[in-house]
């Protein structure tokens, strides 16, 4: 499909940016030489040991988000599912911090993103119980609401009963989501449920088609909603749960995307999902350069930039559709 | 042969018996009605018999027990029409008529966009039968009332199925288009396909259903021709209403007419 090879070109194009750009900037031949392992020995560490990972975790980060927040909004049949919005980014923030800061990674590296999971799974799960039936707008989000502050309320009581007040900036700074400082034990840790959760996903988008006929018609052309609901709650779960393991919350990537690229496949919620996969890479990537180049005193994290530019986003799209809110 | 056989099926939701043990029988190229006051239990049922409701009692569908059958095939074989569900998205009108596609399509991975010259045919003729085919590159949610009953009709033809289950599909339609709808219907059956219809317009269900069956509050109170369930007696204690009948063009025709007094 085109709109996916102009997607992809995007990645592409931003990728080698992201590769080239830096406190050591590289011309695009170094990057490429980098990328192969030929050329200077210190410009090869930079690109596959430094700033390929970062690249490599943008993408699973941004398809991570962009896929899950067009399968919610495909199953909730609403345009305002997201899973920042909707508490499952929170709910598996507070799943980590659990995890980190009360010694549990040392028994296990995957016990971190396992709990992450494991609580996104929870929120998700909670999430389609509260809204399952006439789920308005309204409903959503306010179930959205609540779990947000349920997640974040118990973060900061995690955070208030931290053993170790000094790591507490740390767990903060974490919270608000970068992809900055990562290295490929991080790429390997949310890889394989990120690509599980794809493609958990990505099998649910002929049904999701069918679904914006309502449930009741969804069923007797022969979808199995209690089944496309499962695979999307468990895959949601399984990506955001292990992006956020890794990079902290990143907000509104799951609620920009498939709204600005569903016009360009019809508004068919299955259609979208490849797109806002590849979109999210692209969007979570651009963001990512963008930090970098914004000169700030302390360097900006990426949660912080996608959250400033997605909320007015969120408040014009409430904005367009109040009279369907009230 | 019969198409549908339902025999001693019960509708119960927790405490609630939403509609009693009753048997019908469907033959192929019928039309039913499910007639008779709000809160009669005519959208449970036609629910039960779309299996979107837990029910007791056996269902058979062309000789098939229903729970023998696969969501797939049972989906090749029933199509359903809902009282109101709203289409969510702006789809085009041409891609949600193709929906009704979904049971016939191969594997999963196969695009939804990829349709086979089958599919392609019965998606035109739906469109064009429910004179929606110069919409089909509208967007559902710029259409009319009457526009989006007639294009989600033409989802529910676009299955050809045998069964047809049609809850009030009338509700927005100005009277030229009811009068098309229930043509439309009975197109279907003379080309074999059964049809379930719920309606509230005894109008139209004493001129063009084949058959009658009348609930109140969940139990079946009459069933038969229209004219003998819809009698003077069975009006007034069912509906309340008194109705003016008469004959035109040797068809007898019905309106209600004024509440009952008692």
């Amino acid at each position: 499909m085109n709109l996916n090879r102009t997607l992809l070109a995007l990645l592409l194009a931003f990728s080698l940016l992201s590769l080239g750009f830096g406190a050591a900037p590289l011309t695009l031949r170094e990057v490429i030489a980098g990328l192969f392992g030929v050329g200077n020995e210190p410009q090869q560490l930079i690109i596959q040991q430094i700033r390929l990972p970062r690249v490599v975790l943008a993408w699973l980060v941004g398809a991570a988000l962009g896929a899950a927040g067009a399968a919610l909004q495909g199953l909730l049949r609403n345009p305002l599912a997201e899973p920042g919005l909707l508490g499952i980014s929170a709910s598996a923030g507070f799943g980590a911090v659990l995890a980190l800061y009360f010694g549990a990674t040392t028994l296990s590296l995957w016990l971190l993103p396992t709990v992450a999971m494991g609580f996104a799974l929870l929120a998700t799960a909670l999430l389609y119980a509260l809204t399952r039936v006439g789920s308005t707008n309204l409903t959503l989000i306010l179930a959205g609401v609540a779990l947000s502050a349920l997640a974040g309320a118990l973060t900061s009581l995690a955070l208030n009963l931290a053993p170790n007040p000094a790591d507490l900036q740390d767990i903060v700074l974490w919270l608000l989501g970068s992809i900055s400082d990562r290295s490929f034990d991080d790429v390997r840790l949310c890889a394989p449920f990120v690509i599980i959760g794809l493609a958990l996903l990505f099998s649910t988008a002929p049904a999701l088609d069918v679904l914006a006929l309502g449930e009741d018609e969804a069923r007797t052309l022969g979808v199995d909603v209690v089944q496309i609901r499962g695979l999307i709650i468990i895959g949601a779960a399984l990506a955001v749960g292990a992006t956020v393991a890794v990079s902290g919350t990143i907000g509104f990537v799951g609620l920009v995307v498939p709204h600005v690229l569903r016009r360009f496949v019809a508004y068919r919620p299955g259609q979208l999902l490849l797109p806002s996969a590849l979109g999210g890479a692209v969007l979570v990537l651009a963001a990512d350069v963008t930090v970098r180049l914004i000169d700030t005193p302390k360097e900006l994290m990426l949660g912080v930039v996608t959250a400033l530019l997605g909320a007015p986003f969120f408040l014009a799209l409430v904005l367009r559709s109040r009279r369907d809110l009230l | 042969m019969n198409l549908l056989n339902v025999s001693a099926c019960s509708v119960q939701i927790g405490e609630h018996t939403l509609v009693q043990p009753l048997s019908l029988r469907l033959a192929a190229g019928e039309l039913l009605g499910l007639i008779g006051p709000n809160g009669a239990g005519k959208s449970t049922l036609i629910k039960a018999i779309a299996q979107l409701l837990p029910y007791r009692g056996t269902m058979q569908l062309q000789n098939a027990a229903m729970e023998t059958l696969t969501a797939q095939q049972r989906a090749r074989q029933l199509a359903y029409l809902s009282q109101n569900d709203p289409v969510h998205w702006p789809i085009a009108v041409q891609d949600l008529v193709s929906l009704g596609r979904h049971p016939f399509r191969g594997s999963w991975w196969r695009g939804a966009g990829q349709l086979s010259a089958a599919d392609d045919a019965a998606v035109e003729t739906a469109l064009r039968v429910t004179d929606v085919w110069a919409l089909r590159q509208r967007r559902f949610t710029e259409l009319s009332g009457g526009e989006r009953a007639r294009v989600r009709l033409a989802r529910v033809l676009a299955v050809n199925a045998p069964l047809l289950l049609a809850d009030e599909p009338f509700a927005a339609l100005d009277p030229r288009h009811q009068l098309q709808v229930m043509a439309l219907l009975r197109e279907q059956c003379q080309r074999g396909a059964s049809v379930i219809l719920v309606l509230h317009n005894l109008t139209l269900a004493s001129r063009f259903c084949d058959r009658l069956l009348l609930l109140n509050q969940g139990k079946l109170v009459a069933s038969g021709t229209p004219s003998a369930v819809l009698n003077a007696e069975n009006l007034r204690r069912v509906y309340g209403i008194e109705a003016v009948t008469g004959e035109h063009a040797q068809q007898r025709y019905l309106v209600p007419w004024m509440c009952a007094t008692d």
